[in-house]
């Protein structure tokens, strides 16, 4: 044990660890809550109607939200990780020091990553639905989306090329490789976990994400039968259900699903950033 | 010569790359600007940001009660969730074993990834229950929001929090060991400290995650347009405001939530701004 110099020290001491250790717990408690809550809840509501290819006002389907989701992610990351990409390459492998372009480029990408959804979700539906005459789409919800994560795409993979060590690129230099063919044999392929970590981070954001996606990809409950045609993700739809506010129990369902996912989510997120660090 | 060229091509590339990010903001304040700010004179500045009524349906718009919602929102977040998010991130960086750590930043990472909505439902089935049959009312509340936000806006606190933590150079808490202080002590009156601005930072950040809910609060505020009077009211904010209405909106009621929409966007761009200034300072 830890000998104090008096009383008083000693009680100050156990105070303030104990504070800390509460709030830790409080922390965590929470999230349990939250997660035994919805699990209890959720998992008895889960049956197999709810997976079905048609959603009818009957057997309120999930399935349809769930291929929304897959396509709107797929198409949102096409869009978002090569510009994400180039454009960190840019910054720590082109770019001089100092330069008023990259200073410009970091305080646009901040402001991006500090904006509401909903506020991206507004400007989609201006830009996209109305003013390029999308109407409610699959593909202007996809670009919204692509909006909303390059700054998260950006950051992760300028943090995985900084982590690459310079000896690398002295190497490579050295062996007579110009600066396009080390970025890309020799740089890009020692970033890849770190790069996948941050693309998997954004498939949870947008997985997760609501308010940009009404205005934009809209509510349609069916599978979406193109780019052009509407429908509603797997979190929009657990909102549309609160709106109709008819179906408790296939909100659990949902909630469920979405919990799932997210945590897979991080789970692999986190196995690949162990990876890296491992080297 | 060959590569030289496919050398110029690939700067170029890259360079239109990075002038993405340029190019959104550029869109996003064109539009939005463009969109809002127009109707904003036309329904007279003043009046829009201090007007009390908001009735679409006789023309008369006036956000402040939005405004307050909003600020009444985050204030109680803050109360709530930033105390418990800074000694959780005090506990992750200096008191927590590595097992247990192991386990916990985890599920604090979990915390941040779960769907608003998830966490609006949550706070929809357990907490508004919980404060109507403690407090009676309705449960949908100012409180409810508050709560929701506090607990939304924790991983936010404690990841950054902690960073700034982990950031202070171990001089500072050997220097105050060697002048015979305690772990706790040490680590509250020299760590702590030193780590100010980037504390701050977090709060700033956690404050521009609460302002700009959306899904979560409509679920559990209630929605009423009115000026917040006690936290077993319900409240409606800014961000609740434009979702709730723009699904049936027309002509000057639309173009009056998107002018909702610039104030809220000039709201989070202060704030950034701010955090980018803390963060900026943390780091010298």
């Amino acid at each position: 044990m830890t000998e104090y110099p008096n009383r008083a020290a000693r009680t100050s001491a156990r105070l303030l660890r104990l504070l800390v250790t509460a709030a830790a717990a409080l922390t965590v408690g929470t999230l349990l809550l939250l997660v035994g809550y919805i699990l209890v809840k959720g998992i008895p509501s889960l049956s197999p109607s709810l997976f079905s290819i048609h959603y009818t006002s009957e057997n309120v389907s999930l399935f349809p939200a769930v291929i929304n989701t897959l396509v709107l992610t797929a198409l949102s990351l096409l869009l978002a990780v090569p510009i994400g990409i180039g454009s960190a390459v840019y910054l720590v492998e082109y770019a001089r020091r100092g330069s008023r372009l990259v200073a410009l480029v970091r305080l646009t990408t901040e402001t991006l990553s500090g904006i509401p959804s909903i506020v991206y979700g507004l400007f989609g539906s201006l830009l996209f639905v109305t003013y390029l005459g999308w109407g409610w789409s699959i593909l202007a919800g996809a670009c919204t989306l692509g909006i909303m994560i390059l700054p998260l795409i950006m950051r992760t993979t300028e943090e995985a090329l900084k982590a690459v060590p310079d000896s690398f690129r002295e190497g490579s230099f050295g062996l007579g490789a110009g600066r396009l063919r080390t970025t890309i044999r020799i740089v890009l392929p020692a970033a890849i976990p770190g790069i996948l970590a941050g693309v998997i981070l954004a498939v949870g954001r947008i997985v997760g994400e609501t308010a940009a996606l009404i205005y934009t990809a809209g509510t349609a409950a069916q599978v979406a039968t193109g780019l052009m045609s509407a429908g509603r993700s797997l979190s929009v739809h657990m909102y549309m259900l609160w709106v109709e506010g008819l179906n408790t129990d296939q909100s659990y369902a949902t909630a469920v699903i979405l919990f799932f996912v997210v945590a897979g989510i991080n789970a692999l997120s986190a196995l690949l950033a162990k990876k890296l660090t491992r080297g | 010569m060959n590569k030289r060229i496919s050398e110029r091509v690939a700067q170029g590339g890259f360079l239109l790359c990075a002038c993405a990010s340029i190019l959104a903001v550029s869109l996003i304040c064109l539009f939005l600007f463009g969109s809002g700010i127009p109707t904003i004179v036309k329904l007279g500045t003043w009046n829009f940001l201090s007007g009390t009524t908001w009735k679409p349906a006789n023309d008369v718009y006036g956000i402040l009660p939005m405004i307050a919602g909003s600020v009444c929102a985050t204030l109680g977040a803050i109360v709530i969730g930033v105390p418990v998010g800074i000694l959780t991130s005090i506990y992750l960086a200096r008191f927590c074993p590595l097992r247990l750590y192991r386990l916990v930043k985890p599920a604090v990472d979990l915390l941040a990834g779960i769907p608003s909505v998830v966490y609006g439902f949550f706070g929809l089935m357990v907490l508004v229950p919980l404060i109507r049959s403690v407090f009676g009312g309705t449960g949908s509340s100012l409180l409810a929001a508050a709560l929701i936000l506090g607990i939304m806006i924790l991983p936010t606190v404690i990841g950054v929090s902690e960073a700034a933590l982990r950031a202070v150079p171990d001089s500072y808490y050997e220097g105050a060991l060697a002048l015979g202080a305690t772990h706790e002590r040490s680590v509250f009156y020299a760590v702590l400290p030193a780590a100010k601005s980037g504390i701050l930072a977090s709060v700033i950040l956690g404050v521009g995650r609460a302002v700009g809910e959306t899904m979560a609060v409509i679920m559990v505020a209630g929605n009423q347009v009115r000026m917040p009077d006690g936290l077993l009211k319900g409240v409606r904010t800014l961000t609740a405001n434009i979702v709730l209405e723009m699904g049936y909106a027309a002509d000057l009621h639309r173009e009056a939530l998107f002018a909702t929409a610039v104030v809220l966007f000039v709201f989070t761009l202060l704030i950034n701004l701010l955090f980018s200034f803390l963060k900026r300072r943390a780091g010298q």
